[in-house]
């Protein structure tokens, strides 16, 4: 009896149907971006299904709250345009909930009918809907065009655009600017800056916001996230890093053009190699020495996979999720030698093949992968169908192919939604690679314990 | 506020008082205190929700393919669209079904056209043949239903001519509904719209399949969320009768074909499924009457009602016997934990039947309802099914298909004569009846249609109830405030909760989160009230 009873290994050339998406739509992404922005309220330019999907998605992947408002569109706005929605929602928001800033995002109805959001806020702005002292930041997500990950880019870029402000005054921080990743994650990148003594600014920055304390008393705008004051000083920055090609550059390149702010785009920094290059960069860029205590963390990644190389070396590996994500986790795996055997990513773009194909040229396996339409999970699961592997990483959803095929998964990714940990404990950075061992040696090894004979049943492993 | 609001009059102001002026207007609308058995009062419920103001509600799609349809596990359920809408409806239901050891089930997958900008612009008829055709020849389903979503409409894919074409070409069945997101004002118009397409296109397509079974029945609005079908199916079978369809838990599309075949519909979700009872009653002659299966009494009760209504006595005792026996363990379970939740206070607000339903499981610990109201429900549920004739179809509810049923020319046939009908109604078995929520409840309880979070949020700064039911998008916002939320969309994984055994677990599963210690931890010992430091520290 397997759960995904119909997949077979045998591969029938798709076009048209995706089974098992390895991605979301872009508003999903969005809204996780403006949470990221202190005192931030989302608001869902759409019918009102969207806002509760996205909400629910983000509350059952990080069990916290997730606020947000939707222009509850009916077929009558689908017709005349949603204008009148979204000036009564901005009015109703402001005097109700009370936020700093409304973070607008549109979905594939408001764009099919050529909703403008530069237009209508500025229409708020000139009807007095918008307080004095208050936001309206915007950024448009049709769900047609890109991915969950896209949606995040452009609303990070628009969360920029809508607060930098050049004063000319530099300030010598530097802009951090993270891509789709964990609160958790946001902290540790927070936390290897300061370590070497560099002064930042962080946005968006959900740490505090989606992994918050239960005190008995409900905080629609936690004490954290990127503060609009802050924000607006990005344009006086020394320098920007954005940690992921595809949720970052964007922003990292609209920084460098409207502002001067030069710009350096590297993936997401986990694994050792990677997170080498976002400490190196960091370096490079502030003038800094790296500290002992950060040569000692990542020493003790390097302890660890020397430890443990036999348990890893040449084991096998399906990875699905996002291109950010997933290009570090291949990355890592090589380090690690393992065999990325499979991979898919939901999420299109060039890089994804030209950085895919730079990982795996020297690894003694014809690996397969496949992203942007059709590079689904199903699709993965036919491949491992035909020969299989040794461990998967993916989100939640993977929880089926691990069952049917008796393979262990690291859970990794969004969503998340049958474990706990990735709000609290990260994946990037030098902690996040041996958290990310942890893991993967736990259970390859549980493995080998569970399918030992008796008579080879090991003490120490 | 130094002073809390304590009539229903009072609380109501304090949950508008934030408001402008038109929202507090039409908000004011959607409150009503109980009627404890007196005059009902008219509730204002499915209008549209106003933008903005946070609310429970989802769309018409999740209505049709979420919550109507999904559950059905051999038919491929096809989303039209950009990737989202089939991406989030892909498994977050939790509607169990048992396939047995080769039977199909789709269930584990999302099906979806991915509509990308190309679609958009150029159309996305080729493509959705082309992806009915590609689940054709990979998964080989007996049924393809296709979904669509907001831009399918805006861009005018004729999604029903596809699954003509497709139909014919492939010869299964394939059919379309027109559910995009932004038609009607929530779930409700998807439910309607999933209604007509399955009246439409297969309840009675298979007369050929025999029905053995002297008391056959169907079960109208019921998805087996957290196995709830599998102990309704266990019940029935104890008692004899013979279920042939259940819309839609734990269903094939085998299953629908035949449904006419039953002699009496019962009706357990009157919102989301009463269309079909209706449209069945009117094609078929198979009545219907609405039945509970949330609480142990409330299941007794049903099962007499059926019972009562095959007039056999044989069925009748054995439905007596079965109660007899399954009351057992209920009441020893009762006598245990009652103690423990007695007095004890709760809110509901969910749903479209499930917030009324639940109240009979409180009941039963001794446990008073402060306030409750359905997230998409319309009059009739609040008031009951007297005030339709009464109800004004708006803008919102005419664009959703009203079928015209008429009786079968050949399979017409009245299950009971009109005579017969009197005299089970002379002895109280209620046809076609729902009595609605507000006539139970009493007179200091908060009766809210469509709950938003500022209103949440007052009524539990004011009411301050010991749980409080609603779904996942509140579930932390509300427990943050140190009060536990039992979601009854998805049950936190618990259930079943219907029927005898789920009543028990109902029990076990309050008394855990009502008499958790989990509250208590949230002040560390340095934030209790008391002296800031000791005073031989404070010396130093």
């Amino acid at each position: 009896m397997a759960l995904l009873r119909h997949t077979t290994g045998e591969i029938k050339e798709r076009k048209a149907l995706t089974v098992n998406p390895a991605k979301t739509c872009q508003p999903v992404g969005a809204m996780y971006a403006a949470l990221g922005v202190k005192g931030c309220f989302p608001h869902s330019h759409g019918s009102q299904g969207c806002c509760a999907y996205h909400r629910s998605a983000l509350t059952r992947h990080y069990k916290e709250p997730v606020i947000a408002g939707t222009s509850s569109f009916t077929e009558g706005s689908s017709v005349f345009g949603g204008q009148s929605n979204l000036i009564s929602a901005i009015d109703n928001i402001f005097t109700v909930y009370d936020p700093d800033v409304i973070a607008i995002h549109t979905t594939c109805l408001s764009e099919t009918i050529g909703d403008d959001l530069l237009q209508i806020s500025q229409k708020a702005k000139d009807d007095g809907k918008v307080p004095e002292g208050k936001y309206i930041v915007y950024a448009s997500t049709p769900s047609y065009v890109g991915t969950h990950v896209t949606g995040y880019a452009n609303m990070v870029k628009g969360i920029i655009k809508g607060f930098v402000k050049k004063t000319g005054t530099p300030t010598g921080k530097i802009n951090i600017i993270p891509g789709f990743c964990e609160p958790s994650d946001m902290a540790e990148m927070r936390r290897l800056a300061a370590m070497m003594g560099i002064e930042i600014v962080m946005a968006p920055d959900t740490n505090g916001v989606l992994n918050g304390p239960l005190t008995g008393h409900y905080e629609m705008y936690p004490n954290a996230g990127a503060t609009p004051a802050d924000i607006a000083t990005m344009g006086d920055a020394k320098a920007s890093i954005g940690l992921g090609r595809w949720a970052t550059t964007d922003a990292v390149n609209y920084l460098d053009s409207e502002f001067k702010v030069p710009g350096t785009v590297l993936g997401l920094p986990i694994g050792l190699l990677a997170t080498d290059r976002y400490v190196d960069a960091l370096r490079k860029i502030s003038g800094k020495t790296v500290p002992e205590a950060i040569n000692f963390e990542r020493g003790q990644v390097v302890d660890v996979i020397s430890d443990y190389t036999q348990y890893l070396y040449g084991k096998k590996v399906a990875i699905a999720g996002d291109p950010d994500q997933v290009l570090a986790l291949v990355e890592f795996c090589v380090t690690l030698g393992m065999i990325p055997a499979y991979t898919v990513s939901g999420t299109a773009g060039k890089y994804f093949e030209e950085r895919m194909t730079e990982l795996l040229k020297d690894v003694p396996y014809d690996c397969k992968f496949k992203n942007g339409e059709q590079a689904d999970m199903y699709l993965l699961h036919q491949w491992i169908k035909n020969d299989p592997v040794d461990l998967l990483i993916g989100n939640t959803y993977m929880k089926y192919i691990a069952r049917d095929e008796d393979i262990p998964l690291v859970r990794h990714g969004f969503p998340i939604l049958d474990r706990v940990g990735h709000q609290y404990f990260p994946s990037v950075g030098y902690s996040g690679a041996l958290r990310l061992l942890d893991k993967i040696l736990g259970l390859l090894m549980d493995r080998q314990d569970r399918d030992a004979p008796e008579t080879r049943f090991e003490l120490q492993m | 506020m130094s002073t809390k609001p304590t009539n229903v009059e009072e609380i109501k102001k304090e949950l508008i008082a934030r408001m402008p002026t038109k929202v507090a207007r039409k908000r004011a609308k959607a409150m009503t205190p109980g009627a404890e058995g007196g005059d009902i009062p008219e509730i204002q419920a499915n209008v549209r929700t106003i933008p903005g103001i946070i609310t429970q509600r989802g769309c018409t799609y999740a209505g049709c393919k979420g919550v109507v349809l999904g559950p059905s596990r051999d038919i491929v359920n096809l989303t039209h669209g950009p990737i989202g809408c089939g991406f989030y409806s892909w498994l977050t239901r939790r509607n169990q079904t048992d396939a047995g050891p080769d039977g199909d089930n789709y269930i584990p997958y999302a099906f979806s056209t991915d509509m990308t900008e190309h679609d958009i612009v150029f159309g996305g008829m080729k493509k959705l043949a082309a992806a009915i055709q590609e689940a054709y020849d990979n998964f080989h389903p007996r049924a393809v239903s296709i979904f669509s979503t907001c831009p399918v409409g805006l861009i005018g894919d004729d999604i029903h001519a596809v699954a003509r074409q497709m139909q014919e070409k492939l010869g299964i069945t394939v059919f379309a509904n027109s559910c995009e997101g932004y038609k009607g004002v929530s779930q409700s118009a998807g439910h309607h719209i999933a209604n007509n397409q399955i009246m439409k296109h297969i309840i009675g397509t298979d007369d050929e399949t025999p029905v053995e079974g002297k008391f056959k029945v169907n079960i109208l609005g019921e998805y087996n969320i957290g196995g709830d079908a599998f102990e309704i199916e266990r019940i029935l079978e104890k008692c004899g009768f013979t279920l042939i369809a259940t819309f839609s838990g734990n269903s094939t599309v085998d299953s629908f074909r035949i449904a006419h075949k039953a002699d009496l519909n019962t009706v357990m979700c009157h919102r989301s499924l009463n269309y079909v009872a209706e449209m069945m009653e009117t094609k078929f002659g198979i009545p219907w009457i609405k039945i509970n299966f949330i609480g142990a009494a409330a299941t007794a009760k049903s099962l007499r009602r059926m019972a009562a209504y095959f007039e056999d006595q044989e069925l009748i005792d054995r439905v007596e016997k079965v109660i007899e026996e399954e009351m057992l363990e209920v009441k020893k379970v009762v006598d245990e934990v009652r103690p423990r939740t007695e007095g004890k206070t709760a809110m509901l607000f969910v749903g479209g039947s499930r917030a009324h339903h639940y109240q009979e499981l409180f009941g039963e610990l001794g446990m008073e309802i402060l306030g409750a109201g359905y997230e998409f429900a319309h009059r009739d549920d609040y008031e009951g099914r007297h005030v339709l004739p009464n109800i004004k179809v708006d803008a919102d509810s005419r664009n959703i298909e009203e079928l015209e049923i008429a009786p079968d020319p050949t399979r017409y046939q009245p299950r009971k004569t009109p005579e017969q009908i009197e005299a089970l109604k002379a002895k109280g078995l209620e046809f076609k009846g729902y009595e609605g929520m507000i006539g139970g409840m009493k007179k200091d309880s908060m009766v809210i249609d469509d709950i938003n979070h500022y209103e949440t949020e007052k009524i539990i700064e004011i009411m301050k109830p010991d749980i409080f039911c609603a779904g996942i998008k509140e579930k932390y916002i509300i427990q943050k405030m140190g009060v536990p939320l039992k979601q009854l969309h998805n049950y936190d994984m618990g259930g079943p909760y219907a029927g005898f055994k789920g009543a028990i677990n109902w029990y076990h599963d309050i008394d855990r989160m009502v008499n958790t210690k989990v509250w208590q931890l949230m002040k560390a010992p340095w934030q209790s009230d008391g002296p800031e430091l000791e005073a031989s520290y404070v010396a130093q």
